[in-house]
C-alpha cells in the first residue's frame, strides 16, 4: 500500500490551488491538504477489502454459470439448507441462553454496592480482555471425555456426558464467548430504568412478580432486543469456537462456507453464503441501531468490538 | 422489589456461578501448562516447565510465534500512522460523502470475520498474496484500522481546537502544531489505537487460517491446527504466553484511555 499511495497524492495536489476560490482561499487549501491525509488508510481499505468483497460478490452471481444459481441454492440444496436451518437453531439456543444468564446478572448488578458492581463488570469483561484462542482450547481441554466439567458433574452424580462434539458442549463455550454483549446493553437500559416506576405498581397494590413483568420488564425491553440481536449476529459467522469444540459433521455456516473455499474451490456458492450472511448481519444491526437510536441505549461500541473477536 | 432476601441469594449464588463460568475457561491453561505430564489431565499429577522448553526451542513453535510478533509490530506501526492521519483528516473536514468514509472505516469490526476472510482469501489467491507477508499485514492493517481510528478520533472529539490556533497565530507552521500540540494531547488515544491494533493482529485466527501457507503461519493458526490435529500439551504454554501478552496489553490500552478521560 506503501507504493501505492504517493502517486495519489502527487497527482491530486496540483489540482487544488486552483480550485480554492479566493475569499476562503487559505483555509480551503489547508482544509483540502488535511483531508488528504486520509487517503492512504482509505487507499488500503479500498483495495484490500472494498474490492475483495465486490469481487467476491460478483463470484458469487458469475460462478459457475452467470446467475442467481448460488443463492436459490443456499435454500434448495438439502446439505447447505440443513447447515443454514442448523446455524439457525444453534444461534437461537445461544441467544436463548445467553438472556436467561445475563438478565438476572445485569439485575444484580443494579443491585450491588458500588465495588461489588464493579467486580461484576470485570467478570463479564474478562472475555473482551482475552485471547479467543486461548480459551477456546481451554474450552477442548475441560469439556473432554474426563475433563474438569465432567469430573464436577460426576461429583454431583450426573454423568459422565459427552460433550466436546456436542451441541450442550457448543453452547456452553460459545455462550460464554457472547455473555458480554448481552450482559453490557441490558445492564445499560437497567441503570437507566427509574425505580419509582416499579414502586409505584406495588404502593399501588401490584404483587411483585406483577410489577416485574408490567413495568420493569418492557423497560428493559430495548437492552434485551439489542443485547440479543448482537448475540444472534455474532453466533451466526462465528468459525472458531464451533470449529474447535464442535464436530465437523455438525458444522454451522462458517466452517460449511470455510469446506466450500478450501476443499471444494467453490468460490461461488462460499460467495453467495458469505453475502446471504452480511446481508442478515447487516439487517439486524440495522435493526438494533434503529431501536437503541430512539429508545436511547448504547451498545453499538460492543458491535464493535465484536468484530475483532469473532 | 430488590427486597426479598430470597431473590437476592438467589442472584447472588447466580453471579458465583457466572463467575466461574466465565473465569475458569480463561486461567486453566496456566496450570495446566505447567503440568509435567504429555497429556491434558487436569488437575495435573505432576509439574515441570518442559511445555515452555518446547515452545521456545520447537522450530514450528518458535517460528509462530517469531512471525506474529514481527506482523504484529510492523501491523501496529502502520495501522497506526495510517489510522491517526484519517482521524486527523476526517474529524477537521466536512464534506458531503463524510457519512460513507466513516462507514468505511468501521466496515471490517461489523462484516463477520468469515465474510472478510473468504473475500480476501479469493481477491488475494489472484494477486498473488496467500503465504506472504505483504498479505498478512495488510489484511491485518485493514482489519486493525478501525480501532486505531476509533480511539483517536475520540480523543480528537474533546480537543479545543483553540489551542492550534494560538501555536498557529504565534508562527509555527502547520507540522510543529501538530507535533508539538495536538500530538502531545490525543497521545492517549493515539497509544490505545496502537495497543489494540496490536492485539488484534496478535490474536487473529479467521483471516489468517485463510491466508497462511505450510510455510507461513501465525502463532494463533498454529495453535488452531494443533487443537485440531494433535495431542501436544504444548499449546497450553502457547495459550499462556498469548493470554499474558494480549491481556496486558489491553489492560494497557484501558489505563491509558481512563487516563485521557481524567486529563
Amino acid at each position: 500500500m506503501a507504493v501505492s499511495t504517493p502517486p495519489r497524492r502527487a497527482s491530486r495536489a496540483p489540482t487544488e490551488p486552483g480550485s480554492a476560490r479566493p475569499p476562503g482561499r487559505g483555509r480551503g487549501l489547508l482544509a483540502r491538504a488535511t483531508l488528504l491525509l486520509a487517503v492512504p488508510a482509505v487507499v488500503v481499505l479500498v483495495v484490500f477489502f472494498v474490492v475483495p468483497a465486490l469481487r467476491l460478490l460478483w463470484l458469487s452471481v458469475t460462478t459457475p454459470e452467470p446467475g442467481l444459481g448460488n443463492y436459490t441454492a443456499i435454500l434448495t440444496d438439502e446439505v447447505s439448507l440443513t447447515v443454514v436451518l442448523r446455524t439457525l437453531g444453534m444461534a437461537a439456543i445461544v441467544t436463548v441462553v445467553c438472556l436467561l444468564v445475563a438478565y438476572p446478572y445485569a439485575y444484580l448488578m443494579t443491585i450491588v454496592s458500588g465495588r461489588w458492581r464493579a467486580v461484576l463488570l470485570a467478570v463479564v469483561l474478562i472475555p473482551f480482555w482475552t485471547s479467543l484462542m486461548a480459551r477456546t482450547f481451554a474450552w477442548v481441554v475441560l469439556l473432554q471425555d474426563n475433563g474438569l466439567v465432567n469430573t464436577v458433574l460426576g461429583a454431583v452424580g450426573i454423568g459422565p456426558l459427552r460433550m466436546l462434539g456436542t451441541t450442550a458442549g457448543v453452547t456452553v463455550a460459545m455462550a460464554q464467548v457472547m455473555l458480554p454483549f448481552v450482559v453490557l446493553p441490558v445492564y445499560t437500559t437497567m441503570r437507566g430504568i427509574d425505580r419509582k416506576l416499579v414502586d409505584a405498581a406495588l404502593s399501588l397494590g401490584a404483587r411483585p412478580v406483577a410489577a416485574f413483568r408490567q413495568v420493569y420488564l418492557p423497560l428493559s425491553f430495548p437492552g434485551v432486543a439489542a443485547g440479543a440481536t448482537l448475540v444472534m449476529v455474532l453466533s451466526l459467522g462465528f468459525y472458531v469456537t464451533p470449529s474447535l469444540v464442535g464436530s465437523p459433521q455438525q458444522s454451522m455456516l462458517a466452517q460449511f462456507i470455510s469446506v466450500q473455499v478450501n476443499q471444494l474451490v467453490n468460490f461461488g456458492a462460499a460467495g453467495a453464503l458469505a453475502v446471504a450472511l452480511l446481508v442478515v448481519t447487516l439487517v439486524l444491526l440495522g435493526g438494533v441501531a434503529l431501536l437503541t437510536r430512539t429508545r436511547g441505549t448504547r451498545s453499538s461500541a460492543g458491535a464493535g468490538v465484536a468484530g475483532g473477536l469473532v | 422489589m430488590t427486597g426479598s432476601p430470597v431473590l437476592r441469594r438467589t442472584l447472588a449464588v447466580l453471579g458465583v456461578l457466572v463467575g466461574v463460568w466465565l473465569v475458569v475457561p480463561t486461567l486453566i491453561v496456566v496450570p495446566l501448562s505447567f503440568s509435567g505430564e504429555d497429556s491434558f489431565a487436569f488437575p495435573p499429577r505432576s509439574w515441570g516447565v518442559q511445555h515452555y522448553v518446547t515452545f521456545f526451542t520447537e522450530q514450528s513453535w518458535l517460528t509462530a510465534l517469531l512471525v506474529s510478533l514481527q506482523l504484529a509490530v510492523i501491523v501496529t506501526v502502520v495501522a497506526t500512522v495510517l489510522g491517526t492521519m484519517a482521524a486527523f483528516a476526517l474529524a477537521r473536514s466536512r464534506f458531503r460523502a463524510k457519512g460513507a468514509v466513516d462507514g468505511l472505516f468501521l466496515a471490517p469490526l461489523i462484516v463477520p470475520g468469515i465474510v472478510v476472510a473468504v473475500a480476501m482469501y479469493a481477491a488475494f489467491l489472484g494477486w498473488g498474496l496467500i503465504g506472504t507477508p505483504t498479505g498478512f499485514v495488510v489484511a491485518h492493517t485493514v482489519l486493525a484500522l478501525p480501532f486505531v481510528t476509533v480511539n483517536v478520533t475520540a480523543a480528537l472529539s474533546g480537543f479545543d481546537r483553540t489551542l492550534e490556533r494560538a501555536a498557529a497565530s504565534l508562527g509555527a507552521s502547520a507540522w510543529a502544531t501538530f507535533r508539538s500540540v495536538t500530538l502531545p494531547i490525543i497521545r492517549p488515544g493515539v497509544l490505545a489505537g496502537a495497543l489494540f491494533a496490536f492485539v488484534t493482529s496478535f490474536d487473529e485466527v479467521v483471516v489468517s487460517m485463510f491466508l497462511q501457507s505450510p510455510n507461513l503461519q501465525t502463532l494463533p493458526v498454529r495453535m488452531f491446527t494443533s487443537v485440531t490435529n494433535e495431542v501436544d500439551p504444548t499449546i497450553a504454554a502457547a495459550s499462556t504466553v498469548v493470554l499474558v501478552v494480549s491481556t496486558a496489553l489491553l489492560g494497557l490500552a484501558s489505563v491509558t484511555r481512563r487516563n485521557r478521560r481524567h486529563a
